[in-house]
Formats: C-alpha cells, structure tokens, sequence
C-alpha cells in the first residue's frame, strides 16, 4: 500500500483531468465522424450521464479507500470537478439536443416527472460544490465550514442513483450496481472512526 | 409534424449497395440470396419517407435479446426461424398449430408504410410487408364470445440471451381488443423495405398496431389465442400504473415518468430536435371510432 500511496503522489492531478476528458473527447469524435449510432442524442446523453456518476462515485470512494489506507486525496478535486462537468454537459444535452430547446415541455417536466427533478436537484446541490473547489474558498470558508458544505455531495449523488432508478424501464444488473455502490460509499461513512487505533502522541 | 424532406432519406444508392453487399455474401455462403417479397401498395400507406433500413434494424427494443438497443441487432442473428409454428387456439372454430407457411397462405401481402411510436417518445417510419391481422382470423374463424386476443413470443432462452434475465416474466404478452385486432390497420408483418423480417425486428412473423405504441406490436409471435376476457400484458404486469392495455399513442396523456407531447424522430441526426406527437400517431381518423365514449385517461 506504500508503495501504491508513494506512486500516486508523484502522478501530477492534471493527468487525472486529461485521463477524466478523454471519454468526452471520444463522444465529441464519435458526434463529428457518426459513430453513435441511430439515435446520438441519446447515445451523448446516456454516455455523459453515466460518466457524471461514475466521476462522482469515483470522488466519493476517496475518503473510504483512504480509511483502508490508500490516500488518493489530491485526486478528489480533479474527480469531483470532472463530474461536474459531465453532469453540466449531461443536462445541456436534454435541454439543447434531447427536448430540442422545448422550454415549455421542459418547465412542464420539471414539476412533474419525478425523475427529471431528482436529476436537476442532483446538478443544483453540485453548483455550490464546484464554485467552492478553489483552494481560496476553501481559506476563505474555513476547513469545517467547507467540509460542511461539500456533505451535499451525498445528495448528488443519491439524486443520481434515484434519477437513473426512476428512468430506467427494467432493472439491470448495471443499474443495481450503481445503487449499490452509491448506498454502500454512504454507508461506510455512518460506520465510526473509532476503531482506528492512534498511536499515543498523533 | 416536422415535414420530412429529401435529405432525411438514405440515398437509393447506398442502401441499393448495401443490399448487394449482403446479396453477395449471401452467394457466397452458398445460402439462398434474400428474394424480394412481391407486395402491393396500400392506402393506408403514409407518404413520410421511410426511416434509413440501417436505423430500422440496430435500433430495436427485443428485450429477449438485451435491454439495449443494439443488443438484438448484435444476438438476434442465432434465432432459429425456420422452422416456425404458431399456435391458434383459443375461442375460435379450427384451432391448431399451424406451420407458417400455412399462416400466410392466401394472405394478400400488402407494403404498409406506418409510421411507428415508441413509448420512450422516440419514432420511425417502417416500410412493414403484411397483411391484416383480420385475414387470418376470419379463416380459422371467431367465435362469438371471443372478446380479445392474446399473442405470445416465443420463449427459446438458449438462442434469446435476454430471456435470461429474471426482471420480466416471459414469454413476452400482448393483446388486442377484438375489434382493434379486426381493423384494417392491424397486421401481421412478414418483412420490411421489401425483404423478409430481419431477426432482430420480429422474424419471422409480428404484430403491428400503427396507432399504439411500439411495445404493443408483439415480435416473433408463437401463439395466438381468442379469448373473452382481457389478456395480461407484459409491460401492465412489470409497471400497471406506467402501461395500459391500450396504450394508444396520445399527446395529451402522458407517461407517469415521461411527457407524450413530443418525439425525436430517429435518423435526424444530432440537431433534429422533436415533432409533436400526434393523437392515436396520426391515424386518429381511422381508429377514433373504436374508442368513442370511452375516457381514454383512464383506458391508458
């Protein structure tokens, strides 16, 4: 495991943003060349979708992974942003390519499909969370104020879950995983840190 | 409607390449090239241009493949389909299990150019090749207390992957209110753009219901009973509250998770944007009969 946590540290964060664009960069190539398929809305939208949770789940695994030991904790920003950004991306692809700029459809949805809400309170909780990544907020607000305030990150990411469980026909195991994944990152956070022996002095 | 124009067919070239691409491997393979199927024009044909064939045959929901939609076109290629029986048994005055071959016998074959809804508000136009429903029912003849019919797809798990899966109760379930299997929209389809069913789009022999959404047309069809009460569903029995038996393409009322009021139309590409739907998908003149006093909020 040292040797793990002395390799990531020498990984600059910004391999981490250029590994985190390569997905996008492969959906922007696949929209110009015609790779997506019959239906690229849905292909685009299904694709950024999947990877805002997967980043999301990804920047949740951090503090859990480092409990065990393994301390990617200058990823997490890099992890969270890249979230953001795709969950950004995912929601302009509704509004734009999916609903076509349909601003009375969507208003409509949004006050009535349970789904299309979880997933814009989802993206709303992340806001403050991405305006706040900049070491200056972190200063400016103080560390416990901070760690408050990025909690919402448990909201988005059960937005996500229960936004992709209310939208999905049938359930895959595909599906099952990511709600289980979601639960279970919470769930270890509920089980307290006092089993941790410190060694006297720490 | 968003008016199709000329630039949302596939140009006759490429899709005439296409087919001798396939007809020369099929040569090769030394297996019967695929004959085109000898079909009439239909009035109840839309004159919409036809979805790209492509588009048709990889973008398919046949959960008995997988539930995504390039799954039947990537599983649906080990489906045996000949041989091929379907049952016919129920309410009616020769029951039996007839060979296909016997099914389609004296059906007039007709191109049905339909216009296609799906429930995730998303539509196609579908050259089908078949014939109405009503044909076949009148030669092995209703009984009078027949009241609806039921049709299922056929359950073979070791050449349908998706049956696998424990989420849905197979077989896949469909069925029709008598009267709506009668009228003349209704039928049973054998091909489409001229050539046999392609497997992953119901081979070799589907319901297709133009005015209802897309889950209604019931693929692969084994059996066919009349019966004189309604018939469970597959989608009713996964969600009643999200699919009816009816499950008429309506606009004005919408899916509890998703609005109707609009589609996207495959084969748009990327900045196509949405139409709006159309009550019963545009063939509110020749089904609204069928419904009339009925409140079609409560009969979703």
């Amino acid at each position: 495991m040292d040797g793990v946590n002395r390799l990531a540290r020498k990984v600059p964060t910004w391999v981490v943003y250029l590994l985190g664009l390569v997905p996008l960069g492969y959906l922007i190539w696949g929209a110009v060349a015609g790779g997506l398929g019959p239906d690229p809305v849905k292909a685009i939208e299904h694709a950024l979708g999947e990877r805002g949770l997967q980043f999301l789940l990804a920047s949740l695994a951090v503090t859990p992974l480092r409990r065990l030991g393994l301390n990617l904790v200058r990823f997490r920003r890099a992890l969270g942003l890249l979230a953001f950004l795709y969950v950004a991306l995912h929601l302009t692809a509704w509004v734009w390519l999916d609903m076509g700029l349909r601003f009375g459809e969507m208003a409509t949805d949004l006050t009535k499909r349970p789904y299309i809400i979880a997933g814009m309170v989802g993206f709303v909780v992340m806001l403050p969370l991405a305006a706040t990544s900049w070491n200056g907020a972190i200063r400016r607000m103080g560390a416990v104020a901070w760690n408050r305030l990025h909690r919402l990150a448990y909201v988005a990411i059960l937005a996500g879950v229960l936004h992709l469980s209310l939208l999905v026909k049938v359930w895959t195991v595909e599906t099952l995983v990511y709600v289980a994944l979601a639960l279970g990152l919470l769930a270890v956070r509920l089980v307290p840190k006092a089993g941790r022996a410190r060694p006297a002095g720490v | 409607m968003r008016r199709l124009t000329w630039s949302d067919v596939t140009p006759q070239p490429a899709w005439l390449n296409r087919r001798q691409l396939i007809a020369g491997a099929a040569a090769l393979a030394a297996s019967p090239a695929l004959a085109r199927i000898e079909a009439a024009p239909s009035r109840y044909s839309t004159d919409a241009k036809p979805t790209a064939l492509e588009d048709i045959t990889s973008y398919n929901n046949f959960y008995e493949f997988g539930t995504g939609k390039g799954d039947p076109a990537k599983y649906a290629g080990g489906l045996t389909v000949d041989p091929w029986s379907v049952v016919i048994d129920g309410l009616v005055d020769k029951p039996g299990t007839y060979d296909l071959a016997d099914v389609i016998k004296g059906q007039p074959l007709e191109e049905r150019i339909y216009r296609f809804r799906c429930v995730e508000a998303w539509a196609m136009v579908v050259p089908w090749i078949g014939f109405e429903l009503a044909g076949l029912l009148n030669r092995v003849g209703v009984q009078p207390s027949a009241k609806f019919v039921a049709f299922e797809t056929l359950v073979r798990p070791e050449e349908m992957p998706g049956q696998k899966s424990p989420f849905i109760d197979w077989p896949y379930r469909e069925g029709l209110r008598l009267d709506e299997a009668m009228h003349p929209l209704t039928i049973l389809a054998t091909g489409l753009y001229g050539e046999e069913m392609p497997k992953q789009n119901g081979a070799p022999i589907r319901l297709v219901v133009p005015w209802k959404y897309g889950f209604k047309s019931i693929k692969s069809i084994v059996r066919i009973s009349l019966v004189d009460k309604m018939p469970r569903t597959t989608w009713n029995m996964l969600q009643p509250s999200e699919y009816g038996f009816y499950s008429n393409v309506n606009p004005k009322v919408s899916h509890p998770r998703w609005s109707q009021a609009s589609e996207r139309v495959i084969g748009s590409g990327l900045f196509g944007g949405r139409q709006d739907t159309l009550m019963f998908n545009g063939y509110e003149a020749e089904v609204a009969g069928l419904y009339s006093g009925m409140d079609l909020k409560a009969n979703y």
